[in-house]
């Protein structure tokens, strides 16, 4: 006799695909849910099969955030939507220089997407939330119908708590202090557009989505109360984390291009797109704005990590009421690096 | 990165300054225009000027292709997009240029035209061949350089016997724009004392059809690459011009360019396209000669023939000086407009849509040059 299915019959992952009675609440995503989302992200918090999660915290400050991926294509060199989600959400906590605890998913599918798709990204998301020790307790599924979505949208929200008497935020910085990145600018934008159907061209260049809580928590003990304010530059680039943290802590910025790693193969990318690299995303990169006095101990503290190893300080913050961010160019002369403006590449993240 | 890096070596860049510095006589004013959009945003992107001394200006002169194109034409892409029937595919950066009365191809199509940005004219013809229930139209801009790609779309379609793919033609020539500047006179008159030449347009059309500028008008010409040593040493090269009274056709750039050209591009130019009589040219007015269109032979391909396009004059906003800036007579910060209601995000004139633009290339890169307090060298310790 055949074992009991309460659930009915088994998804077909390796050829089906989604359809709207997966999103209706019924059995059909019940199934969904278990084998594709709990198998892929399994803790004791989904276990128990609730609509919610409880948890405890200890006591101090707490930190949440929310975020939205529409990432095309879905599938990228060195990521997809899943993982990009779990570390970009993360991340948005790790700036804070808090610890990220627990994070929820939420999936709005279009009808017909491949549940082989599905899965991989489920996967994919349960290994980096595992990785970085960051369950995903509580989630939700919609479909839509074909048309009225692009694939799958996932939005995510995460909690984390901030050590006693750190305080970072994008208002703190001040003239003098050192502006340290973790690393090389625009891996992440580039990948994401090799991918293109109409872009299409050959590159080995990774996308750089990682989680960074770990350097940061590093960065925290190596520096803790001299650290201002950090920041991932995702969307805009390093150009518009700067020209946002100068605006917001009403201070210029003057970096220096010569000291900003950007990888051969990017620049190449981005000489052959016209794109400056300085406004292509990041996934796995952060800012940070530091007293002088402690720059260079943050700096070997965060090369010291694997995320930090090709840290670099690039320049400083100054008074200067325009809050413009400027740039002595490799070049010799010296210009502003202003937002982008319009679209330089749509839906990177 | 190789073939690259070479070209921006800030210790070259040092030298060849020096050597300007030198050689330039502090009797003289050196006014130098670049005519390519690509020129400006070199000289802006790597802080050219701050390399140059006080007496040699360069003035930004109309070589956008966005910019130039009056908007009465993008109208007419606008009305031509709104045709159920029709998918326009267009390079990117025409979708924000305003058109009448605040509309643009990205306000189109977030009302529902399908217009489709391509990053080269085969993705256009791709779209045409997988869709043949669509009238694919391509927006085909820009000067000599993107010309034979126009060509080349046109040859394939031809091939592929497509019957839903043409061509909205607004391919303009270089010297024609050139010659309307030295003919200039009155208030719109620029005291021009060399050109820095094309650089992708001269790859194609060659150095020949410059001669004239220096032989009747006088004017030496250094034609001379994108990257920004060569717009470094160009400038050296036009000083020693205008230092021994020489008004020559040099070539700076002759890692691609020939006294001719390309022949081959541009015999399939030629039979092609034709010259228009007249075209209107944002800033520059009417210029005779000074556009090309397909010729009866391809007429198939023509948008222009093929859908009813009557361009309309359309006013720009009376106090936008694009017209001006693109004469090179105003800088962008004589413009009243430039920083306050134009900006980047809400561009009133086309000189701030396209990077290539002179306002958009002094407002990314070159605004705090207006500053008394910001230090001629940014970033130095």
């Amino acid at each position: 006799m055949n074992k009991y299915e309460p659930l009915g019959r088994k998804l077909d992952l390796r050829s089906g695909r989604v359809d709207l009675s997966h999103g209706s609440g019924g059995r059909a995503m019940a199934r969904l849910i278990a084998d594709v989302f709990h198998k892929a992200f399994d803790n004791e918090f989904l276990r128990a099969g609730n609509d919610q999660s409880v948890f405890d915290i200890a006591g101090g400050r707490m930190v949440m955030t929310t975020d939205g991926y529409v990432v095309s294509p879905l599938f990228f060199r060195g990521g997809d939507i899943g993982d990009l989600a779990v570390n970009g959400t993360i991340n948005d906590i790790a700036m804070a220089g808090a610890k990220p605890l627990y994070m929820s998913a939420s999936f709005i599918i279009e009808e017909g997407f491949p549940l082989a798709d599905l899965a991989r990204i489920a996967q994919s998301m349960g290994d980096a939330s595992r990785a970085a020790n960051v369950p995903i307790i509580t989630g939700d599924t919609k479909v839509v119908e074909r048309g009225k979505a692009d694939g799958v949208f996932i939005s995510t929200a995460c909690v984390g708590v901030v050590p006693a008497g750190l305080y970072l935020s994008g208002d703190r910085a001040r003239p003098g202090d050192v502006i340290l990145l973790s690393g090389s600018i625009g891996d992440h934008g580039v990948a994401v557009m090799s991918k293109r159907e109409n872009l299409s061209f050959e590159t080995q260049v990774l996308s750089d989505t990682a989680a960074l809580h770990e350097l940061v928590a590093v960065m925290v003990e190596a520096a803790g109360g001299s650290i201002r304010l950090m920041r991932d530059p995702t969307r805009g680039g390093l150009a518009a984390t700067l020209n946002e943290i100068a605006h917001q802590s009403r201070v210029g910025v003057r970096i220096d291009e010569a000291t900003i790693p950007v990888r051969p193969q990017v620049a190449a990318a981005c000489e052959l797109l016209g794109l400056d690299p300085l406004f292509v995303a990041n996934e796995g990169k952060l800012v940070a704005f530091v007293a002088p006095e402690a720059a260079e101990k943050l700096l070997t503290a965060m090369r010291a990590h694997p995320l930090g190893q090709d840290s670099a300080r690039i320049g400083e913050a100054f008074e200067d009421n325009h809050c413009f961010v400027q740039m002595a160019t490799a070049f010799g002369g010296g210009r502003i690096v202003d937002w982008l403006s319009g679209e330089q590449l749509p839906r990177i993240c | 990165m190789k073939h690259v890096d070479e070209y921006r070596d800030g210790k070259l860049a040092r030298d060849l300054a020096r050597r300007i510095a030198t050689e330039s006589r502090a009797d003289i004013s050196y006014r130098f225009m670049e005519f390519c959009g690509g020129h400006t945003h070199a000289i802006s992107r790597y802080g050219v000027e701050d390399l140059l001394p006080a007496n040699i200006r360069m003035i930004h002169g109309p070589g956008c292709p966005v910019c130039v194109l009056p908007m009465g034409r993008i109208d007419d892409a606008i009305s031509l997009a709104e045709r159920p029937e029709v998918t326009l595919c267009t390079y990117g950066d025409l979708m924000r240029v305003p058109g009448s009365n605040g509309s643009s191809l990205l306000k189109s199509k977030a009302a529902g035209a399908d217009i489709r940005m391509v990053y080269s004219t085969l993705d256009a013809i791709a779209i045409a061949s997988n869709e043949p229930e669509r009238q694919v139209v391509f927006f085909a801009i820009g000067f000599e350089t993107t010309t034979p790609p126009t060509a080349m779309a046109i040859r394939l379609a031809q091939k592929k016997r497509l019957t839903n793919f043409a061509i909205f033609c607004n391919h303009v020539l270089t010297p024609s724009a050139i010659q309307k500047i030295l003919e200039a006179s009155g208030p719109d008159a620029v005291e021009i004392d060399g050109f820095i030449g094309p650089a992708h347009v001269s790859t194609i059309i060659g150095t020949t059809p410059y001669r004239r500028f220096a032989t009747e008008f006088h004017k030496p010409v250094v034609v001379a690459g994108f990257e920004p040593l060569d717009v470094v040493q160009a400038i050296l090269m036009l000083v020693r011009q205008v230092n021994e009274g020489r008004a020559e056709i040099e070539n700076q750039y002759i890692r691609a360019v020939s006294a001719e050209g390309n022949a081959k591009a541009l015999a399939e130019i030629a039979d092609i396209f034709e010259l228009r009589e007249s075209f209107e040219w944002r800033g520059l007015g009417e210029i005779p000669w000074s556009a090309l269109r397909l010729r009866e032979s391809y007429a198939q391909f023509d948008a222009e023939r093929r859908f009813p396009v009557v361009t309309r004059p359309a006013r720009d906003n009376p106090a936008c000086e694009c017209g001006a800036i693109l004469r090179g007579v105003k800088r962008p910060r004589d413009c009243r407009l430039f920083g306050a209601a134009c900006t980047p995000e809400t561009p009133m004139g086309a000189c701030m849509v396209s990077s290539e633009g002179s306002c958009a290339a002094y407002w990314a890169y070159g605004r705090f040059r207006d500053r008394e307090t910001a230090s001629r060298r940014v970033g130095a310790p």
